[in-house]
């Protein structure tokens, strides 16, 4: 073990000292928690993607959605004397050993996507997106929208519980609060999927006078909105002109939607937290320029405007 | 003909009675709630709902009741329905793979038990693990979406006013229930279930007939599994049939089919499956915070299962003849 860490910081050294300008000889170790989702799947497209465009040698380990798993991994890595490791960790808690292990052998780690609760000297820094923000860009747009209008506004949440449920409905009202035109009159779980979008969907529906009450609907994620599009479809009215439809995520099968004229906007979650991170990693590399602990990627709005059809075919092949 | 009418009511009355007052008391949150309308040339309102969103869960419910019968369970549906979504080809040929997915998942499962000896709780649970795997496999883990109309059609078309899941579960269920009912088959089942060994002994071929209920298990579940995709237009492995055998194995028991086996009753058990989809649409028209859905789903599960439970039901039995004139002690008796 001593050997390996006195081998792995003299990779390192030697990677500081002779190879500082290129990013040709860096292996960057990526333990991603599993194909948990599309959007998951898309970032591990994305990652491979950036890193083969800058020349980084990236080792990929799948974790099946196990923190064990991951844990592992990091260990490998460490063993392997890799440069840097990215980590999209699979829970929050119980990686202080590991990471210590790393802070040891001077690898620097960099979170994706989601943090960790540990000390944040153990990591070198987390790219995430801001929830919060994500829903405050959505309620921001929706009241931009209906303009001083009264409309009455449905909300389909993630599950219950969830940091993104909680954050994404919390940005949403914050941007609603003075807004008193704007009411959301009805909020229930749709579980993060089609199916229970569309089931909740159709309740809100009968419930609010067969859709007439309805104004908008504000979905946690673009798969709950693609679901609800249909039930509102079945009940006879148009999904964006009778209702607007916003959501979170831009998964491709939204920007169909949209160009079809039944859903109104997006606020997209990047899959590409690696881009950021490799040009954090870079600047390290290259004169040891410390990152800020928490880089915020851009929660960009897409809206009928912004030609759904050609988005739709980039990012199709990204394995959404 | 009478007779067998009232037994069949008299077996069916507390799934009844838990339903009517589970539906009465929807109404009084939500007043529309038995309001039905013809839309698009379909009957809409939540009545049909209920009957719509419950398609998957009954489905799985007929095929878990046969397999229960036998003294099994059947833990890998939820994921064979995921596993069974494919997609790509034509109509024709989707539905055949989709059905012989099924059928191939509970091929192994019914050799695992019958031939293996394996317990079925062990026996079915590999798949349950490695199903949903296999259809992660499939779809990469993401969203296949069509765009068939024919598929579609199965899931958001509607045949006599009704939505098409509908219909495919009342067809099913009948010829499932005829099936077992106006053959031995269900007497032989029910054998199996209460002694395996007696009805070997007895001349019964008991593998085939464990391997065969086990088939038709997935068989629902693959029914099931074209249902839930056609219904989102999408195939998500993620998410299709997640926690459904959990649900399915509840509305048996809501049935009042014994999870040790013996008799057993499919109506009763597509009955449970409404009861539980009642719940969950009830909840979702009452406009109650997310967070209480599943606390209410389970108060109101809990009070049925009491209602069921033998004390209680003897209890019942002792106050009705009490009131019918009779002694007690022959009630008892019963």
């Amino acid at each position: 073990m001593k050997f390996a860490k006195a081998l792995a910081s003299a990779t390192i050294l030697a990677a500081c000292t002779f190879g500082s300008a290129s990013a040709a000889d860096l292996v960057v170790g990526f333990s991603q928690i599993g194909s948990e989702s599309g959007w998951r799947a898309a970032e591990t497209t994305l990652t491979k993607q950036q890193a083969e465009e800058r020349g980084i040698d990236l080792k990929f380990a799948d974790a099946q959605q196990k923190q064990e798993n991951q844990i592992k991994a990091l260990r490998s890595f460490i063993a392997q004397g890799v440069n840097a490791i990215l980590l999209a960790p699979v829970v929050a808690t119980g990686w202080d050993e590991v990471l210590q292990e790393a802070k040891d052998a001077e690898i620097p780690v960099i979170l994706l996507d989601r943090t960790v609760d540990a000390s944040d000297d153990l990591y070198m820094t987390a790219v995430t997106s801001d929830l919060v923000h994500e829903g405050n860009v959505a309620g921001k747009w929706l009241a931009d929208t209906v303009a001083g209008k009264p409309c009455n506004i449905v909300e389909l949440q993630g599950t219950t519980g969830s940091s993104p449920a909680i954050d994404r409905k919390k940005g949403f009202e914050q941007a609603l609060s003075g807004h008193d035109n704007l009411k959301i009159v009805r909020s229930q779980t749709g579980d993060f999927t089609r199916t229970k979008g569309k089931e909740v969907m159709e309740s809100f529906l009968k419930a609010e006078d067969g859709g007439k009450n309805i104004c908008a609907l504000y979905a946690h994620n673009d798969d709950m909105a693609v679901g609800a599009i249909q039930a509102i479809k079945e009940a006879g009215l148009k999904p964006g002109t009778d209702i607007l439809v916003v959501s979170i995520d831009a998964v491709p099968d939204i920007f169909q939607a949209m160009a079809a004229g039944e859903a109104n906007a997006t606020v997209e979650l990047t899959p590409n937290m690696a881009g950021p991170a490799f040009d954090a990693l870079a600047a390290f590399q290259k004169d040891g320029t410390k990152p800020p602990k928490w880089i915020q990627t851009e929660s960009k709005l897409y809206t009928q405007a912004d030609d759904p059809m050609k988005i739709y075919e980039a990012k199709k092949g990204l394995g959404y | 003909m009478t007779a067998i009418l009232r037994g069949y009511a008299l077996r069916l009355l507390p799934q009844l009675i838990a339903l009517a007052v589970i539906l009465l008391m929807v109404s009084l949150v939500f007043p529309g709630f038995f309001r039905l309308e013809i839309q698009n040339g379909r009957l809409y309102g939540s009545l049909i709902d209920i009957l719509n969103r419950g398609a998957p869960v009954v489905l799985l419910a007929i095929g878990m009741t046969v397999v229960i019968a036998t003294k099994g369970i059947d833990l890998s549906v939820g994921a064979v329905a995921a596993s069974s979504i494919t997609s790509g080809h034509s109509l024709a040929m989707t539905l055949v793979i989709t059905l012989g997915t099924g059928l191939l998942c509970g091929l192994w499962n019914g050799v695992l038990v019958a031939i293996l000896d394996i317990q079925p709780i062990i026996a079915t649970l590999v798949l349950m693990v490695a199903g949903r795997g296999i259809a992660q496999l499939v779809t990469e883990g993401a969203i296949l979406t069509f765009n068939d109309p024919g598929l579609i059609f199965l899931g958001s078309g509607s045949f006599a006013w009704l939505p098409l899941p509908v219909i495919i579960w009342l067809v099913f269920g009948i010829l499932v229930a005829l099936i077992v009912r106006k053959t031995a088959l269900g007497m032989l089942i029910e054998a199996i279930g209460v002694n395996r060994q007696a009805s070997t002994l007895s001349g019964v071929l008991t593998p085939v007939l464990l391997i065969a209920a086990y088939m038709l298990s997935g068989l629902c579940a693959a029914i099931a599994g074209i249902i839930a995709a056609a219904d989102i237009k999408g195939a998500d492995a993620n998410n299709a049939g997640l926690w459904l055998e959990l649900d399915a194995i509840l509305a048996v028991v809501i049935g009042g089919t014994s999870l040790l086996g013996g008799r057993f009753s499919i109506a009763a058990s597509v009955l449970g499956a409404i009861i539980i989809q009642s719940i969950n649409t009830g909840i979702l028209l009452s406009g109650f915070p997310p967070e209480f859905n599943l606390i209410i789903k389970a108060a109101i599960i809990v009070f049925i299962l009491v209602l069921q439970s033998p004390p209680v039901r003897n209890a019942f039995t002792f106050v009705a003849l009490l009131r019918a004139g009779r002694k007690p002690t022959e009630g008892q008796a019963r």
